[in-house]
């Protein structure tokens, strides 16, 4: 795959302890999925990067590589893949994610 | 283009003869689907390797013709 791509990816989640690679902006998503998650981690008031992949076709399809996960959203915890949509609703619900906060020493406070 | 109904159970059933499939067209427009699927293929991985299986077993698809499968994989 290609290097450079792999580098900016790896910097993004070194620059950034919960790296969300979505499309749109936490802000303004565009997406339902992309937003789901960014809804779950905001109630949770979780800090952290929205990286708008459409913004970046490279970032965009290097992602999926870099984790041989063929959708976006995906979430990253400390460079750790969490999981996509599906997976991080599903943690979320059952406490796991606030467990996986936890254990990563990621601060978050349930609204 | 899309992905009928009867087309992604298939090419699951093809990687997981075992697996019970329930799969709902969400939106009606075959492109934003749900699918529960349960197999003794999925017990002891995690989330992640389970949902892997599925995208795998949709060889590629997942992403490109198919744009949205929302998924719940449970060990049988």
């Amino acid at each position: 795959m290609n290097e450079d791509i792999n580098i900016k990816i790896k910097s993004l989640m070194d620059q950034n302890e919960v790296c969300l690679f979505m499309k749109g902006t936490p802000e303004v998503p565009q997406c339902g999925f992309s937003s789901a998650i960014s809804n779950v981690l905001k109630h949770l008031n979780v800090k952290f990067s929205g990286v708008n992949v459409l913004e970046d076709p490279k970032i965009r399809e290097g992602i999926k590589i870099y984790s041989d996960w063929p959708t976006i959203p995906q979430l990253y915890i400390k460079g750790e893949f969490i999981g996509g949509c599906d997976i991080i609703k599903e943690m979320f619900e059952k406490g796991d994610l606030q467990k996986k906060l936890k254990e990563k020493d990621i601060s978050y406070k349930e609204n | 283009m899309a992905l009928k109904i009867e087309e992604i159970k298939s090419l699951i059933k093809e990687s997981m003869p075992d697996a019970e499939i329930i799969i709902k067209d969400l939106a009606g427009d075959e492109n934003h689907y749900s699918a529960t699927i349960k197999s003794k293929i999925f017990s002891g991985k995690s989330k992640i390797e389970q949902h892997k299986l599925v995208y795998k077993a949709l060889k590629g698809k997942m992403g490109n013709e198919l744009h949205a499968l929302a998924l719940n994989t449970m060990e049988n």
